[in-house]
């Protein structure tokens, strides 16, 4: 048997960025990975955005608190260059209705304080000039940007490392268990861990392990795909996205464009055991880029990818402590928009941990919100 | 549990060698003694060297030098090649054109 203050089940970046930030404040962690390679999930299959706008406001205090105070510093903190690029989100309309939906997204994010505007196509080509005529209009939130995914999630990962933090890969979680009720060890497919709190960050995987302690957290999997091109001279430093939601991504400091996006049947795609593409998405993202980018028609895809993430049922994660499982905190759901705001949830979970007041508002992201529906909260 | 799966295991000191400046993967211009380095930080498969480093990214896709960058991390891990799996091949099989791809149907629009 191995013991710590804290387990933590997962290595991607929620999970990473948690052990970072509870190993800075001094506690013994160890952390489980069930793939044998560090942030294998949604933590590599995802665009790099790191914004604001858009985001259902539940979660949008920690997409503040991160931008506002860890994403500016973060690859000083962790001692690797995370890329982090804070040059604003457009995300671009061509229709009536478009600009309606883009608008409503809009209006509730400027409720919540959030410097997030509605521009029209002429201001758009300004602020982006490679952008196609069609484009009438855009949500703009100056403040937004985008990140490297891959080496924020290992620079968190080899900071934690540096911390102290024993991480153990190919580590399969079968089941937690308590003792006199309170959460007290996580058994695996060949050793049991012991820790006086666990927290379970497992992406899709959490849902399993949660309900070995009876607890079950409404999520499905999608399947999420990527694309990247060859190296481009420099175009535009903004994270794009539409209403549309047909392609989103930026240009990466390297040069290539990474672009992700969805044909309509991610929630619905085989699983065949391996997160290969479908067929049918990567062309549907390139049409996407195509149309909102004419200059990116001929440029060359190297590679795609896929992966699976966990889709909560209401499109924000579950990030709290459990009544009826003492010792457990809970960071799972992120429904493929967690990126952006795991250095907010590694602050936050620590904060859990610690018992402390969280360092922003994270009320509407309890684990007993899921009533049915004829039942008034 | 198997040597690879303790990431805090002693892999011993990272130690400069003479030819750490030799650029390994040429497309992205990646050299030894930065995929050396990366081990000793932690980054035991070939996934992860790829992700942080780019070596493998680049326009061959790693088909000059992931054979070797294999073999510098088992080296350095002082394991057998044989136990690190390749990193995942990805299509297309050659880089093709943003709007070859997005022709999927045959009238589009």
């Amino acid at each position: 048997m191995k013991s710590a203050d804290v387990v933590v089940i997962g290595a991607g970046i929620i999970g990473s960025a948690s052990a970072y930030y509870l190993a800075k404040a001094g506690y013994k962690v160890i952390v489980l990975e069930k793939a044998d390679v560090i942030g294998d999930g949604g933590s590599s299959r995802n665009g790099g955005g790191v914004r604001q706008s858009g985001r259902d406001p539940r979660e949008l205090p920690l997409a503040m608190y991160g931008i506002e105070n860890l994403w500016p510093t973060l690859s000083e903190e962790l001692g690797y260059d995370v890329e982090y690029c804070k040059k604003g989100n457009l995300r671009l309309g061509k229709t009536e209705k478009h600009l309606k939906t883009l608008q409503g997204l809009t209006d509730r994010a400027v409720a919540v304080g959030l410097d997030v505007r509605m521009i029209d196509g002429d201001e758009v080509r300004q602020i982006n000039p490679y952008l196609s005529k069609e484009v009438i209009g855009a949500s703009w939130c100056p403040t937004d940007g985008h990140a490297n995914p891959l080496k924020a999630t290992l620079a968190f990962y080899m900071a934690a490392r540096r911390l102290g933090v024993r991480y153990y890969t190919g580590e399969t979680v079968k089941c937690l268990k308590k003792e006199h009720g309170v959460l007290r060890y996580v058994e695996t497919n060949d050793e049991i861990f012991a820790a006086d709190h666990v927290v379970l960050a497992a992406g899709y995987a959490s849902r399993a392990i949660a309900g070995t302690v009876d607890l079950d957290i409404p999520m499905v999997t999608r399947l999420v795909e990527c694309l990247v091109t060859e190296m481009e001279p420099k175009m535009f430093e903004q994270m794009l996205g539409t209403a549309e939601a047909d392609f989103y991504g930026h240009q990466t400091r390297h040069g290539s464009f990474v672009m992700g996006g969805s044909s309509g049947y991610e929630l619905y795609k085989k699983d065949n055991g391996t997160p290969i593409n479908s067929s049918t998405t990567v062309p549907c993202i390139a049409r996407g880029i195509c149309r909102y980018v004419p200059l990116l028609s001929d440029a060359k895809i190297v590679r795609a990818w896929a992966g699976w993430t966990d889709v909560m049922s209401d499109g924000v994660p579950v990030i709290d402590t459990v009544e009826e499982v003492p010792g457990l905190v809970l960071a799972c759901g992120f429904s493929g928009h967690g990126f952006g705001i795991a250095p907010a949830v590694g602050a936050v979970v620590k904060n859990l941990v610690a018992g402390e007041k969280t360092v922003c508002d994270i009320s509407g992201l309890k684990y007993d919100r899921f009533y049915a529906k004829d039942v008034v909260a | 549990m198997d040597e690879l799966q303790d990431r805090s295991r002693d892999i011993g000191p990272f130690v400069a060698q003479p030819d750490d400046d030799m650029i390994v993967c040429r497309c992205e211009e990646v050299t030894k003694g930065e995929i050396r380095k990366a081990v000793h930080e932690g980054l035991y498969t070939i996934p992860e060297i790829r992700r942080f480093l780019r070596c493998g990214m680049g326009l061959c896709q790693g088909q000059t030098c992931a054979k070797l960058v294999k073999s510098i991390v088992a080296r350095e891990l002082k394991v057998s090649p044989a136990v690190l799996e390749p990193a995942t091949s990805r299509s297309p099989m050659r880089p093709i054109e943003m709007h070859v791809f997005a022709d999927e149907k045959e009238d589009d629009e």
